[in-house]
């Protein structure tokens, strides 16, 4: 235990490290900063994957069954996401976004309460892990699109009202933050997909049936429709800039209703069965 | 030896006054001659651009060649004193240093942040350089000034944001668009700030231009000078959706586009975003356009707010630039200061017998069974070996301190004997020295 401890630490401090980097390079316009940065954030992920295996070397079965196990591997995802984007949209302010939040899931997954949960038997099957990778690296993906949105609504604020501070000399071109969010929107949506898909499949493993109403799949489907009506916006009648980042705002608003919202509040068996406390 | 400076400059002459006394590039090697026979002056260089006429020189009486160069200033171009005296200002030693410091960095200029000025000191330097009226210290001067300005440009954001108004375009443009190769840019109408306007967004990328006017001719012969169409007056607004950026500037009276109109063609773009600038007044282009999701409608206010904040972002920058300046200042009066000859002096004798002590002590240490008269001896004999030594190197010093080039030796002496960290006196007016 102390190892995994140990690893976990390391990788969220190493995402702090980047974080402050990368917030150096956007304002004080150092792309060195930034250079360091992603070094650092690669070196994170690997931190973070063996932490996982090592995790996975003493549990039995795929950690991520508590929230706790949840916001970290969210935060592995979001990161590796970030850095696939990064390769082709060089942009210290997506990293100044990714990084703080991956280090604040870190954070908030180390204040959670530390109780490791036994997959019944009946829930194990090569399918879990897959289910699992396909929905959080949606959900990543997802994230990264609402950050570019949430952005591009800053700086069309800016443009349009002619009232210009600060952060417009920090924050990339409308065009960019557009294309970025419509990259991640096409990388989300498939994974969301066989997210759901390999979710489906499982349930019918572990309980016969394919698709039950549970709450979470419910939301899974509403948010899976939102998603799949702006992509279809996106491509086919000219839904862009403005709309399209609004509507990535309200959509990833109900992903995390889906993602930590239905465990939190409602029940059913996705719920985090030794959470409690709300 | 002092950096003294006299000059005007827009800020303490009009254009009248200031074309009197400007030095033409050409005839560099008159003025910079004869103010190198004043006899208080040693070395000169003229700095003379429409904003500024400055004389830089080294003296050693700074009273003496302030009111040598004034007269000078008069005299070489016909002028009175009394004219010019109350639109001069003077400057030595550390203030002179200061202030070539900061006009090189543009601190001075009309507009900071401007890139001429250091290029035209650059010239400046380089005219008294062929003419042969620049010596040890002005030469160190003048190189410094051009690292600390290369250093502010580097450091601060001086000169980073468009200060003009077309600048201020292409810059939104970039904001919106990220690249402007491949778009497409309209002139509606003619003029020279439109005009000037589109040339800086085809310097910035952009590829295809139409230009149209009421006269036809007009829109050819423009088109024809930025390499682009003509467009008909009566069916422009038929090609406005391949366009992504229009400029307007037509004399018309009433609006030329509609933001009905502007919202058909934004539906036809599939909403891509368009960028329009409309220079007119009365306006060319219906301003509710700008309301618009896809539409980014400036006029000239709009952008004479954007120059305005990054003016206001320079002031800023300005501050952190002159903290800069004073440090550089403050380094180049301790090197400027080392050049005198009597701390030089000192401190090589110093340095001298700092050797010989420790030296004379290591050996005396080790030969235990001398007696004293014996180590007297040897600290007599190298005492005796300094002194001689020393003997005609401070002769040399003292004799050419009187001369043009002795600088060069003090200079000399610092650096071979290593005497950089004995620091000289604080900068002062070397009467004594003379």
């Amino acid at each position: 235990m102390g190892t995994m401890t140990l690893l976990f630490t390391s990788t969220t401090l190493v995402y702090l490290a980047a974080s402050i980097f990368y917030l150096v390079s956007m304002i004080g316009k150092r792309p060195q900063a930034g250079r360091i940065g992603r070094w650092l954030l690669l070196a994170g992920i690997i931190f973070h994957a063996a932490c996982f295996a090592v995790q996975h070397s003493t549990a039995r079965g795929t950690p991520v069954t508590s929230l706790r196990e949840s916001l970290s591997f969210f935060a592995w995802c979001l990161i590796l996401l970030f850095l696939l984007l990064d390769l082709r949209f060089r942009l210290s302010v997506m990293g100044a976004f990714a990084a703080p939040l991956a280090f604040l899931s870190m954070v908030a997954s180390a204040l959670s309460p530390n109780i490791v949960v036994q997959l019944s038997p009946v829930l194990k099957s090569w399918l879990f892990p897959v289910h699992i990778m396909f929905a959080f690296l949606g959900n990543a993906a997802f994230a990264l699109a609402f950050g570019a949105g949430v952005m591009y609504l800053i700086q069309n604020r800016m443009l349009k009202s002619k009232r210009f501070t600060g952060i417009y000399q920090l924050l990339p071109s409308l065009d960019v933050l557009d294309r970025v969010n419509y990259t991640c929107l096409s990388i989300g949506f498939p994974l969301m997909t066989l997210g759901i898909i390999s979710g489906a499949f499982w349930a019918n493993t572990a309980w016969g049936t394919y698709w039950r109403w549970d709450p979470k799949e419910t939301w899974a489907l509403i948010t899976w429709f939102l998603y799949a009506a702006l992509l279809h916006g996106r491509l086919s009648t000219g839904w862009r800039g403005r709309r399209a980042a609004i509507f990535s705002i309200i959509a990833f608003i109900f992903l995390l209703f889906t993602f930590l919202g239905v465990n939190l509040l409602l029940s059913g068996y996705h719920t985090f069965d030794t959470f409690a406390v709300l | 030896m002092n950096i003294v400076i006299v000059g005007l400059s827009h800020k303490t002459a009009p254009v009248e006054i200031r074309e009197k006394v400007a030095f033409p590039p050409s005839a560099m090697e008159a003025p910079l001659q004869q103010m190198l026979k004043l006899p208080s002056v040693s070395e000169a260089v003229i700095v003379s651009t429409c904003n500024r006429v400055e004389l830089y020189v080294i003296s050693r009486q700074s009273d003496a060649a302030i009111i040598e160069l004034k007269q000078f200033l008069a005299d070489f171009h016909n002028l009175k004193l009394e004219t010019l005296q109350d639109h001069l200002y003077d400057f030595e030693g550390a203030a002179a240093i200061k202030h070539v410091l900061r006009v090189a960095s543009s601190l001075d200029s009309m507009m900071i942040g401007e890139p001429q000025i250091l290029g035209q000191i650059k010239s400046a330097y380089g005219y008294a350089c062929e003419h042969k009226t620049v010596g040890l210290i002005l030469n160190r001067f003048l190189n410094k000034a051009f690292s600390v300005a290369k250093r502010v440009r580097n450091e601060t954001a001086i000169a980073s944001n468009a200060v003009s108004v077309s600048f201020a375009a292409v810059e939104l443009a970039r904001k919106i668009f990220d690249s402007l190769e491949n778009k497409t840019v309209m002139l509606i109408g003619a003029g020279e700030m439109c005009e000037l306007a589109a040339k800086h967004f085809i310097n910035n990328g952009v590829s295809k231009v139409l230009v149209t006017n009421r006269t036809f001719s007009r829109a050819e012969k423009l088109a024809e000078e930025f390499g682009g169409v003509a467009v008909s007056f009566d069916n422009f607004r038929e090609q406005l959706h391949r366009v992504d950026i229009v400029l307007s500037s037509t004399g018309a009276p009433d609006y030329v586009l509609s933001a009905k109109k502007l919202k058909e063609v934004s539906k036809m773009r599939r909403y891509e975003p368009m960028f329009l600038i409309d220079i007119a007044v009365p306006r060319d282009i219906d301003p509710l356009a700008n309301k618009l999701d896809s539409i980014y409608l400036y006029d000239v206010d709009d952008l004479q707010g954007v120059v305005q904040a990054n003016l206001k972002g320079r002031q800023k920058e300005a501050a952190k630039a002159e903290l800069i300046i004073s440090e550089e200042v403050d380094q180049f009066c301790l090197w400027l200061s080392s050049l005198e000859v009597k701390p030089t002096i000192v401190a090589l004798r110093q340095r001298m017998e700092q050797i010989r002590q420790g030296e004379v002590e290591k050996t005396l240490n080790s030969l235990t069974r001398l007696e004293d008269k014996e180590r007297k001896a040897i600290e007599a004999m190298t005492s005796a070996i300094i002194n001689k030594i020393l003997h005609h190197p401070t002769y040399i010093l003292k004799q050419k301190n009187n001369d043009a080039d002795g600088n060069l030796y003090v200079d000399a002496a610092r650096t071979l004997f290593d005497l950089t960290d004995q620091g000289g006196t604080e900068l002062n007016n070397d009467k004594s020295n003379s």
